[in-house]
């Protein structure tokens, strides 16, 4: 199972952090600092992968397939150049609400892009 | 795929890490955003973060409270807020209006406000009451966004005794005409299964429509329940194996819609899921376990795609094929499906490999067998994680037998291990494997070690703090268990826990730890040895109070016992549990490591002594001078009194003949200590056991049999190597085994994997022929260096690439590691032969696939850095490399080329050159990065050597893709047989922080070792002089007319030593420790055997030069 999802810098600031467990907020701060080189941190096993200056991070359960898990993340980052093309956003909510559609309870719930991205494409249109 | 990764990677660094330029109309709110992120990444400090975050959340508080802000400013304030909260602030006052803005805003701004309250709130958080109103309404719009919407929050959080008010509602919504609708309804009944399940009962059948729906979406959201149903019952779904494997044959057959897909495999995840549930079904079940054979089959050979997601598929099939009723044809293909993964080079794949391997061997242990090897090779594997997980799959085989061995190897983890959690987590968790497996065969100075190593603990109060109190609960509940079962040495660590630790925990009354304690004394199976450090444990615990009764209970039963140790104990316990002013004296609490000082002399009985003597007393007698004349007494009146002696008469009759000194002992106690006497009639095989009884430690007594008994199990020749350092005697005498380091690693593997197969031993010792190694060895450097050659080559000479591509290459395939190769080369006909051919010979024969199943999936490697066109993906290769030695060494000799560490940037391989008066350690370090480092910083620290640096530890730069390389001078300040440098790298890319990498390197002594010339003359003054020396027989190269001079001559040209000159039976050698530390050497013919001294000045220098002698000698 997935207990939360990191998107931080090389400078080790968080971009994004979805906890689909309780973390108390003192304690995420703190996880979230030195969290790259680390695989195993804590009681967290840690999957990351790592795009130019980004790292992505993923927390799991002992039980969980990590490689899988690996490749969840890249499949997320195609999801989120299918959306973002090349226009620069800070986005922050968009990004939420694509990795809602995604996991949910720490459970990879959709996979396949074009539906993944059907709920914020709609909302976008609402918007214009 | 290339050019959506190609725009994913321009979009994302400036997704993330800002970039001035503006955004497109639509997302123009955002710019506060913006520039709050920019702030935050232009800062230098925490304290500058926290006072922008203050400022920050002080504004959004007072425009969000603010009657004009409209509600898509309110949704710009929102994401701040949330940005605000992921950086560790509280923004609680944001809450409300989070609950507001989901309420009142519409489209995106709604979508906003309900993913800030997910974000903000906990299930239990009573503002979440104040959503259902408003999840109510928009489950009921006729807009299908918000009604999505709705049950994307609920799927996510809702309060459980609100259920009732939406279930209908969403029940509903199960047969809405769009699937998202129906999917995302039967995510929400999911969570409410979760969180209620009595709640959703009465709707089972639905989920069963739902896993009928003609929508693979809606299906697999159903697995999900499904899952969770079969974990918690699995008896109850068996009726649905026929269903969930027609899907997985469907998934696995390619029948979903192509965008399903991911990297042209279809629906990944889905299969992964269904595997999870055919696992759970098919445990335990004969037939059901038969209706998925086939498609396990299918499964594992459609997966021949080489990527990652298909190892991650193989990965599951593999634990479910395992999980099972088995199948021998499904366990051999899984089995070699293992063992492609641990032989992987590809990091990623091999963690998977033991971590599937440390599932398997839970059900069959042999199978460790068949990759131990690799194992081996594992658990010197510089990467952390690797080591751990071998360790932990090497404690899920831990048997009697090979403890000690696996004990061993998590210490020396320990050792370089920093990560507290980790070293707790092992300690403690493993500890109490170990010793409840490993129990009484292991050596006394293993639960010694693992009580130092709690008292004295670690750096920090707050990690010992954790450990104690980690080993205090976990012991506590052992013995609330069943502690009958618990090996002696066990408890008696445990009662030494509890005894000084059980403070600790506030919560646990001592009253409660005395009980536990008191119960192992009632027990029959407890040794009177553990007894007693249960009483000195009780003793430490009872502080006034409750304790008291229990301890007079105790104390009063074993105040009258035969056994004088715990007699002794129990006298303690009751007058010090009497008495606490005394006992604060002598057990005072949390006195911690203070050391004590023993006055040895025991002068302070001196005034008692002279009184005693005054009165008439005899003078005290060393026991040696007591010995002799009871010994003399006795050779006068043995006979007729031997008999006579109240001891147990078996043990005397067995010894006295033998052993005088055991009856001078019990003699001798007859008269004065019949303390003693019991002492000597228990454990009557010692012979100088006075002195042992005595010991300061109580179970000193136990400490030959202990050892006598590991001897047995562990045979000299399966001892680890660390061990076998100091084992050159029994080598000696065994010299059908050449050390070679790989005969080294196959005794470890031996000493590992004893006890688990039924012929394990015997089979591993009939390999010691190390082919499998070389072979690899061989099969693999001409390939991969080929390669890399080619590679740079490419590089190097032809520019064509254009920067794109590079880029592209760059993040796709080398700065993630070990990421599959997506470039159309991988996917050629030469690959997929190499790979069948690698498959088809493996099929053959499975026992031996140490031999066999490493051979071929090496093909399969080959192939893969030969077909592999990233051109950075390798770092340079031994030979090339070599080609980087400065010019003042390339003549020399120098060893093999061994990496050190690698990151993203930087591959470290060092070499060292041995010139005459000098040993020069060559540091390579390659940049495989696009960027040129200006500086990188090496520092080369170790215990036992001095290093001095001709660059001053500053390398300089490295360019993008190339080789710099750092010269350093090594000599030996203390010597050890093989010494050890670690080091440092730290570096910095002009923009980016800095990075920073350990290694370490290894070299044998031998590599220091010069002749040294001397005359006879010059020699026979000098070993005089000599203070440290040692002495042994080693085999002599009998198959040459001339013995001796064969012998120094092999010597002489492996070592590097100088032969002064041999005289008849006898040749003086010498040579020197560099700079200049001489070791003499003198050897004589001594029945059939090279009777070796060696002398020096400096300690431990003899013994290690021994060591290589006779490795030398042996291997030749």
């Amino acid at each position: 199972m997935i207990t939360f999802v990191l998107m931080v810098n090389r400078q080790g600031q968080t971009r994004l952090s979805r906890y689909f467990q309780p973390v108390e907020l003192s304690r995420r701060a703190a996880l979230e600092a030195d969290v790259c080189s680390f695989v195993e941190y804590k009681d967290f096993k840690l999957v990351y992968r790592q795009y130019a200056a980004l790292y992505i991070v993923v927390g799991v359960t002992d039980s969980e397939n990590e490689l899988s898990v690996y490749e969840l993340v890249h499949n997320f980052v195609e999801v989120l150049d299918k959306y973002f093309s090349r226009v620069i956003m800070f986005n922050l909510d968009r990004v939420h609400i694509i990795l809602d559609e995604m996991i949910q309870n720490g459970h990879v719930v959709e996979t396949n892009k074009s539906r993944v991205l059907a709920p914020l494409t709609a909302l976008d249109k609402m918007g214009e | 795929m290339s050019d959506v990764v190609e725009k994913t990677l321009t979009a994302l660094p400036g997704l993330l890490s800002l970039d001035s330029q503006p955004g497109s109309n639509k997302l123009s709110s955002n710019s506060k955003l913006r520039n709050l992120i920019r702030g935050i990444t232009e800062l230098t400090s925490k304290h500058e973060e926290e006072k922008l975050i203050q400022r920050e959340l002080t504004s959004i508080k007072e425009q969000v409270s603010s009657p004009n802000t409209s509600m898509r400013q309110m949704k710009e304030l929102m994401v701040r807020a949330i940005y605000c909260e992921m950086l560790g602030y509280e923004a609680s006052f944001s809450y409300i209006h989070a609950i507001k803005l989901a309420q009142q805003g519409t489209a995106l701004e709604k979508r906003v406000g309900y993913l800030a309250v997910s974000l903000f709130l906990n299930e239990s958080h009573e503002l979440l009451l104040l959503l259902v109103n408003t999840v109510l309404k928009d489950l009921q719009s006729t807009n299908l966004i918000e009604v999505c919407m709705a049950l994307t929050v609920v799927g996510q959080m809702f309060p459980k005794d609100m259920i009732p008010a939406i279930l209908p509602l969403v029940e509903e919504k199960l047969n809405h005409p769009k699937e998202i609708i129906r999917r995302k309804a039967v995510l929400a009944l999911y969570k409410f299964y979760l969180i209620a399940p009595n709640q959703v009962q009465h709707i089972h059948n639905k989920f069963r429509k739902a896993l009928c729906d003609k929508d693979p979406g809606v299906m697999t959201a159903s697995l999900h329940i499904y899952l969770q149903l079969i974990e918690e019952n699995p008896e109850g779904y068996k009726d649905l194996t026929t269903s969930f494997v027609t899907i997985l044959k469907q998934v696995v057959g390619g029948k979903l819609p192509m965008d399903f897909n991911y990297h042209s495999v279809p629906a990944p995840w889905l299969q992964i899921q269904l595997l999870r549930i055919l696992c759970l079904l098919g445990k335990n079940d004969q037939s059901t376990s038969e209706i998925m054979y086939e498609v396990l089959d299918e499964s594992l050979r459609r997966a021949e795609i080489n990527h990652n997601i298909t190892y991650a598929i193989l990965f599951e099939c593999v634990k479910c094929i395992y999980t099972i009723h088995p199948k021998s044809e499904l366990l051999e293909k899984a089995a070699k499906c293992i063992g492609n993964f641990v032989l992987s080079p590809k990091i990623n794949l091999k963690y998977l490999g033991l971590k599937a391997l440390t599932y398997v061997v839970q059900q069959d242990p042999k199978l460790a067998l068949q990759h131990q090897m690799t194992i081996i090779e594992c658990l010197d594997h510089p990467d952390l994680i690797i080591k751990r997980e071998t360790l932990e799959l090497l404690f899920r085989i831990t048997n009697a037998q090979n403890v000690t061995v696996i004990v061993d190897k998590m210490l020396e983890f320990l050792r370089i291990n920093k990560d507290d959690y980790t070293t707790i987590d092992l300690v403690g968790k493993t500890m109490s494997t170990v010793f409840s497996v490993g129990g009484d065969t292991m050596q006394p100075d293993i639960p010694n070690s693992f009580l130092k190593l709690l008292s004295e603990g670690f750096d920090s109060v707050e990690e010992d703090r954790k450990l104690r109190l980690f080993a205090v609960d976990s012991y506590v509940s052992l013995l609330q268990g069943e502690p009958g079962k618990l090996p002696q040495r066990f408890l008696q660590v445990i009662s030494w826990v509890l005894g000084e630790y059980s403070c600790l925990r506030a919560d646990l009354e001592v009253d409660t730890v005395l009980r536990l304690l008191a119960k192992l004394l009632d027990m029959k199976t407890t040794s009177s040895e553990t007894k007693s450090w249960v009483l000195m444990a009780m003793t430490k615990l009872c502080e006034g109070g409750a304790g008291v009764s229990v301890a007079r209970g105790v104390s009063e039963t074993y105040s009258s016992s035969l056994d004088t140790v715990l007699r002794q104990r129990a006298q303690e316990l009751q007058h010090l549990s009497q008495d606490p002013e005394l006992r604060a004296r002598v057990l005072p609490r949390h006195t911690g490591l203070e050391p004590l000082e023993v006055d040895s002399s025991l002068s302070f009985l001196d005034g008692f002594v002279s009184e005693a003597l005054a009165a008439g007393a005899a003078p005290y007698k060393p026991p040696h001078q007591r010995q002799e004349e009871l010994a003399q007494a006795k050779s006068l009146s043995l006979e007729p009194y031997g008999l006579s002696l109240p001891l147990s008469m078996s043990s005397c009759s067995i010894t006295d003949r033998q052993s005088p000194t055991l009856l001078s002992i019990s003699s001798g106690l007859s008269g004065n200590s019949n303390d003693l006497s019991h002492k000597g009639g228990s454990s009557s095989l010692r012979l100088d056991g006075v002195k042992r009884v005595w010991g300061r430690e109580g179970y000193l007594a136990q400490r030959e049999p202990a050892e006598e008994s590991a001897h047995v199990e562990v045979p000299s020749t399966l001892r680890s190597p660390s061990q076998q350092g100091r084992a050159d005697g029994s080598h000696s005498q065994t010299p059908t085994h050449t050390p070679t380091p790989e005969l080294e690693k196959q005794q470890l593997a031996s000493s590992l994997f004893v006890g688990l197969g039924s012929h394990s031993s015997v089979c591993l010792m009939g390999k010691s022929e190390p082919t499998p190694q070389r072979f690899r060895r061989k099969a693999r450097s001409p390939a991969s260096s080929s390669g890399a050659s080619e590679n740079i080559s490419h590089s190097l000479v032809s520019p064509p690439i254009t920067v794109d591509t590079l880029v592209c290459n760059n993040l796709l395939d080398s700065h993630i590691t070990s990421e599959p190769d997506v470039s159309p080369l991988e996917q050629t006909p030469p690959l997929s032969q190499g790979l069948a051919a690698a498959n088809g010979s493996c099929d053959e024969e499975l026992p031996d696939s140490d031999v066999k199943g490493s051979s071929p999936s090496l093909i399969g490697d080959d192939a893969l850095v030969a077909a592999d066109p990233a051109p950075h993906e390798e770092p340079p290769k031994d030979l090339l490399l070599s080609s980087y030695l400065p010019a003042e060494l390339s003549g020399l000799s120098h060893s093999e080329i061994t990496p050190l560490s690698s990151d993203q940037s930087l591959d470290l391989s060092a070499c060292h050159v041995q010139k005459e008066g000098d040993l020069v350690l060559v540091v390579f370090i390659y940049n495989s990065s696009d960027s040129d480092i200006q500086q990188i910083l090496l520092e080369l620290d170790s215990e036992e050597l001095e290093v001095s640096c001709e660059c001053d530890g500053a390398v300089g730069g490295a360019r993008g893709h190339s080789v710099a390389v750092c010269q350093y001078s090594l000599s030996v300040k203390r010597p050890s047989v093989h010494v050890e440098l670690v080091g440092t790298v730290s570096y910095q890319f002009p923009v980016g922080t800095p990075q920073s990498g350990q290694f370490s390197y290894k070299l044998p002594l031998s590599s220091f070792i010069r002749p040294l010339t001397l005359s006879t003359e010059e020699y026979g003054t000098m070993w005089l002089d000599f203070s440290h020396d040692t002495k042994q027989n080693l085999t002599l190269i009998s198959d040459d007319p001339e013995p001796l001079a064969a012998s120094l001559s092999v010597l002489k040209n492996k070592l590097q030593l100088h032969v002064v000159e041999i005289i008849g039976m006898e040749g003086i050698v010498a040579c020197r420790l560099l700079q200049d530390q001489p070791c003499l050497m003198h050897c004589r013919l001594h029945a059939g055997t090279l009777a070796v001294w060696l002398r020096s000045p400096v300690p431990d220098l003899p013994d290690c030069l021994m060591y290589f002698c006779q490795r030398a000698l042996q291997e030749h």
